[in-house]
């Protein structure tokens, strides 16, 4: 079986243009980072990802993630998790209620909670179980996305500008969080950005389209 | 859904089984009113027939087990129109309407399109107490009933006046002009075709023409402007003298009263002799109002009831009307506190114990006894009516 | 693969337009002679209807009290928007908002009936010391002959619903920017508002505007309380022969529906080529580069206007209250002489029913309005559908084709079909004009969602129909719920189609207050008037109580104070 995520001869169209075409894998572990001006097509690729491209666009090719074709597979069972700029936590559910949201079904009450609660100690978030999220920091905020991400057992992982909205110390901070996390998990990564130091951290390939 | 199925299946039934009950064999009427709703149409702008109706309501429930709901008309031609798109659409059976609040022109007007159940206002058990003699209950605006309409509440026209701003009773139409003249701006009546509004046109017919024989007749275009001249001239003199100068009229008899509370008015016509001290009761009017009639008589007439030909619970609609025939009900809406109608009913045909309860009632500081409120004057024809209408719009209706 | 939701619109347009066009049909064709309507000659209607002596005055009023109010509304919004922009009085305004909608039209027609009436409770506060009036003196203000007082009437109460709308496209039409750029170019506040906001605005309340107009010109109940008398409108006219025992009359009103209806095509086709004329001077004043600094005088006036408009509402709702708590309460008292619940204690009983059913219609018609609405717009996201401007124009159809002009058709048709009337045949039709207001209200906090909190819980595992129930619905709460509450103030003040669907069965609070207000009983009045404005205001409030309650410990989702 080949491990990682596959984007086989991936070509994807607006009205009848080209946008994007890849043909690339990425290892399990790996950081393939993805820079390009605006409108270069970095979150419409993203999208086709998750599929959840727009109708406007048109997309060829497969998506293989770790040996299974996902490429016509509704969002929620393709496994492929993602990040935005923003921490997008659900307002109307406490931070202990949005990790629930994310952890995958099965196990007892007391079970789930207990995974939520080591989670939230991970990464130093003990006691934050009842906390509405709107009163969390910005550091914070994005510790709890990241885990509410992971809960979900996601087989890749997928940021888009996931870093931009934060200040630079924070912003180091998290980061490396998030590649740690990654390649402790064995996760693929695509990442799109258009920070190079965010690449240069990913420490994996980059690929510059547009 | 399955209970809506039953319901709809029962009252198929209902109006097929039983579709027209036989007044003169009651006790199967009261068996088949057992149970019925009861749709009465009557207008609902007066609270105190509304509450008058309620009244029935809970004593029909009592003691018949029918349910009343009173559906309240801005209009009683509204019912009428409901009934005529019945016919119109083939509903020959479970109408809307069960039971209507009618006279004159609307009563006129479904009798001669046969929208109407029976006969069988004669045949009501309580008939037997009818004031058939003194009391014209057997033609309404000179139409003969023939039985197709229930008498429930006699009305004769008096005047509202307040004493604080009016010395005496006015005897005349003339007088009222008079006075009019001498206090502009503190008088008007309800504007036409309102039902109230019309009266007064009739009334001011009567009282100024020389001789009222031809308006038991139909009129024609001829004798309508023979006859009604006089009443144009009045009212030629009397409308710059109007409360705003007849630019705009009161839309009811209870806006009428409401002026008359506010006084925006000192005077004002009313078809209910007992109307001023239900008024006074309710704070609606002060206490220094009190009612008169015109030396020559005033308009009387009954209001009835009526069923539709495709009543869904014509036997119900029957047991009201014979309901509100008897002595109870009679002298519930006579009292005043109530409603302050004039009964329909005959009190020598009476037992003493019925008699006792009217008595007992206190008519109140505003009504006048019966015998100061004197013969009623019969109504003319209904084409009176209807000329004098389409004439006054023509003439004050539209600028 | 999830299931198609593409029906949903088109059911949605369905319960819109066929009741519409069902009615329209139902007008025009008796007088085709399509459908016959026995013993009645559609030629010979047409004649009687040109032959009524009041018809030429009665349209006339019908065109200038519909247009005149519009244009003082819009006036009144646009005074108070350019002046207060920003300012705190704008913000008391906002919070009056929810009240003076709430207030149904015939209730603030009587109770603004009583404020301004010779015997009024104006005159009363003065009179007799200031005044010298003994009596009150016979001075036309109510019913006048020309319509003045219903044309106030009218605009004081439209005012508030365009100033709502107005305030909604302002949060889209980033109005602080222009304005701080215009003023840094040396523009005064409201010149800079009329300048580079207004035409923004204007933009997105164009059709609330014709709906007013549309309204205005045929509203039945407010102009029986304030209009003219001698003729009426033509609206109230219609009435009046659709319900007359004579049929002839019935094609009679037909014709002038129809009539009505050309008015009001006429009419909106008037302004729309006064819109055009209004923006060609506009760009030339805006070109002629004044900073219209004078402008700002205007204030005081402004703040005069708001305040006397709410006051207008809010003092006539008063007066109700007082007069349903009234004993004996003449002219020239300011007071009544004695307070007493006899009136609350008379009415009470009789109350009730019609209470619990226009809850039980205005719950089910919203309902119903708010599964068709939610499945349109999450079926516009699922399937990316847009839709198009004529979709849009055909939700403002019930708004803007007058109420009086298909109903009556409608019932004949309902007849005809052999369907009794009832409460369901009234829920539908109350769905009519429900439906519009509620998508109105939902369709921009709707589409403003981000679509990546759905993106970020899909990936998570969630279905789209999982999306929909646990992460967009409970964000979208207050929206959904305010919504709702629109729909059932809306569904709260129908007086026609409750009257014409339900057969005169179907009693609700609304039917039962216009009934007792054609008996003119204040007392009544007002106590009905005050059961009907809480009916409609206990769900504005449940809109701004229950996510406070719900989301009680999450600040991002409590809505404003507003």
């Amino acid at each position: 079986m080949t491990t990682g995520l596959t984007l086989k001869s991936l070509r994807i169209f607006r009205d009848q243009s080209l946008l994007v075409a890849l043909d690339t894998t990425v290892q399990a572990g790996e950081v393939l980072s993805i820079m390009g001006p605006s409108g270069a097509g970095k979150s419409t690729l993203l999208a086709a990802l998750t599929g959840t491209l727009a109708p406007a666009f048109r997309q060829e090719g497969h998506v293989i993630l770790n040996g299974r074709d996902v490429t016509t597979l509704p969002t929620e069972h393709r496994r492929i998790g993602i990040l935005f700029q923003d921490d997008l936590l659900f307002p109307h559910l406490s931070v202990g209620q949005n990790l629930a949201f994310g952890l995958a079904k099965g196990g007892t009450r007391t079970e789930r909670r207990a995974k939520i609660e080591t989670s939230l100690a991970d990464v130093g978030l003990e006691g934050f179980h009842d906390r509405d999220p709107a009163t969390l920091s910005g550091g914070q905020k994005a510790r709890v996305a990241l885990m509410r991400m992971l809960l979900s057992a996601p087989e890749a992982l997928l940021l888009d500008e996931a870093f931009s909205g934060l200040d630079p110390a924070l912003r180091e901070q998290i980061r490396a969080l998030v590649f740690t996390r990654a390649r402790t998990l064995n996760l693929p990564v695509v990442m799109v950005t258009h920070d190079p130091a965010d690449a240069e951290a990913a420490g994996g390939p980059i690929l510059k389209i547009g | 859904m399955k209970r809506l199925t039953a319901a709809l299946a029962a009252s198929l039934l209902a109006t097929t089984a039983f579709a027209q009950p036989d007044p003169t064999d009651w006790d199967s009427v009261l068996d088949e009113a057992r149970g019925q709703t009861v749709y009465w149409n009557a207008w609902g702008g007066s609270t105190t027939t509304n509450d008058f109706i309620a009244w029935v309501g809970d004593r029909m429930a009592e003691e018949y087990g029918v349910t009343l709901e009173h559906v309240k008309l801005t209009d009683t031609a509204d019912a009428v129109a409901r009934v005529l798109a019945e016919q119109q659409a083939g509903t020959n059976e479970g109408g809307a309407i069960d039971i209507i609040w009618i006279n004159g022109e609307n009563f006129a007007s479904m009798k001669r399109q046969d929208l109407l159940f029976g006969p069988f206002a004669e045949a009501l058990p309580n008939w037997q107490y009818v004031d058939t003699e003194g009391k014209t209950v057997q033609t309404d605006f000179t139409i003969p009933t023939e039985g197709y309409e229930s008498p429930w509440a006699m009305a004769q026209v008096v005047f509202m006046y307040d004493t604080a701003d009016i010395d005496a009773p006015l005897p005349s139409m003339n007088a009222i002009l008079e006075w009019s003249k001498a206090h502009p701006g503190r008088f008007t009546y309800p504007q036409p075709p309102d039902f109230l509004g019309a009266t007064f046109l009739k009334q001011a017919l009567l009282d100024l023409v020389e001789d009222p024989a031809p308006l038991m007749e139909p009129a024609t275009p001829e004798t309508f402007t023979k006859v009604s001249a006089p009443v144009w001239d009045f009212l030629e003199e009397l409308t710059p003298n109007l409360w705003r100068k007849g630019e705009t009229y009161p839309q009811s008899g209870p806006q009428q009263i409401q002026l008359l509370n506010d006084d925006e008015i000192d005077l004002a016509i009313s078809f209910s002799p007992g109307e001023a001290s239900t008024a006074i009761s309710n704070f609606e009017l002060p206490d220094t109002v009190r009612t008169f009639v015109l030396d020559k008589g005033t308009l009387g007439n009954a209001s009835y009831l009526a069923i539709p030909y495709n009543a869904n619970a014509a036997a119900g609609a029957m047991v009201v009307a014979n309901f509100i025939l008897s002595p109870e009900a009679q002298a519930h809406g006579l009292d005043p506190l109530n409603l302050g109608y004039g009964t329909v009913l005959d009190m020598d045909k009476l037992s003493d114990d019925q008699k006792a309860a009217f008595d007992a009632i206190d008519l109140g500081i505003a009504t006048l006894t019966p015998a100061e409120l004197g013969t009623a004057l019969p109504e003319p024809h209904p084409s009176w009516m209807e000329m004098l209408e389409t004439e006054w719009t023509a003439r004050y209706g539209v600028q | 693969m999830t299931p198609s939701l593409t029906w949903v619109p088109r059911l949605t347009l369905a319960a819109l337009v066929l009741p519409v066009g069902a009615g329209l049909w139902g007008v025009i064709a008796p007088l085709l002679g399509l459908v016959q309507i026995n013993g009645a000659d559609p030629t010979e209607a047409i004649d009687d209807l040109f032959a009524w002596p009041g018809l030429t005055r009665a349209s006339l009023l019908s065109v200038t009290t519909g247009i005149g109010a519009t244009v003082l509304a819009l006036a009144i919004v646009v005074l108070i928007l350019c002046q207060l922009h920003g300012t705190r009085a704008l913000g008391w305004l906002r919070r009056l908002l929810s009240p003076l909608l709430s207030v149904p039209h015939a209730a603030a027609a009587f109770g603004l009936a009583f404020l301004i009436a010779p015997s009024g409770w104006v005159a009363r506060l003065f009179s007799p010391w200031a005044t010298g009036w003994d009596h009150p003196p016979d001075i036309l203000i109510l019913n006048d002959p020309w319509g003045m007082a219903l044309t106030l009437g009218l605009a004081i109460k439209e005012a508030p619903f365009l100033l709502l709308m107005s305030l909604a496209a302002l949060g889209q039409v980033r109005a602080d920017q222009s304005i701080y750029i215009a003023r840094a170019l040396g523009h005064s506040g409201s010149g800079a508002w009329l300048k580079t906001v207004f035409p923004a605005v204007y933009r997105q309340i164009r059709l609330p505007v014709y709906v007013v107009l549309a309204y205005s010109m045929t509203v039945v109940d407010v102009a029986m309380i304030l209009g003219p008398t001698r003729p009426t409108t033509l609206s109230v006219q219609i009435l009046r022969w659709m319900s007359d025992p004579d049929l002839a009359y019935r094609l009679q009103g037909a014709a002038g529906a129809l009539l009505q209806l050309g008015l009001v095509l006429g009419a909106l086709g008037l302004w729309w080529v006064a819109e055009r004329l209004v923006a060609r001077l506009g760009k030339r004043w805006v070109e002629g580069g004044s900073r219209s600094l004078h402008l700002n005088r205007l204030r005081p006036l402004a703040r005069g206007v708001g305040a006397v408009t709410a006051l207008a509402v809010l003092l006539g709702l008063m007066g109700l209250f007082v007069w349903a708590l009234a004993g004996q309460w003449r002219y020239p008292d300011a007071w009544p002489q004695q307070l007493s619940l006899r009136s609350w204690q008379r009415f009470a009983p009789q109350i009730t029913d019609p209470l619990l059913e226009t809850a039980v219609i205005a719950l089910i018609s919203t309902m119903i309005a708010l599964a068709l609405c939610i499945g349109s717009l999450e079926a516009e996201s699922r399937h990316n559908l847009r839709p198009t401007t004529r979709a849009m124009a055909l939700l403002y159809l019930p708004l803007l084709i007058p109420q009086i002009a298909f109903l009556p058709g409608l019932q004949v048709l309902l007849l005809q079909a052999g369907l009794t009337s009832g409460r369901w045949v009234v829920i539908l039709s109350h769905l009519v004009f429900v439906l519009p207001y509620v998508f109105l209200s939902l369709s921009d906090p709707w589409r403003a969602w981000d679509t990546r909190y759905g993106t970020v819980a899909r990936a998570l595992g969630t279905s789209p129909n999982g999306v929909l129930l646990r992460v967009r619905l409970p964000m979208l709460l207050t929206p959904v719920l305010t919504a709702a509450a629109v729909g059932c103030a809306v569904s709260v003040g129908q007086y026609l189609p409750t009257l014409l669907a339900g057969g005169g069965r179907v009693a609700t609070i609304t039917t039962e207050a216009v009934a007792l207000s054609s008996g003119g009983n204040r007392r009544a009045i007002g106590v009905y008037g005050v059961a009907q404005t809480l009916a409609a205001l206990i769900p504005f409030a449940i809109a701004l109580g229950l996510p406070r309650l719900i989301h009680r410990n999450r600040r991002a989702l409590i809505p404003e104070r507003s």
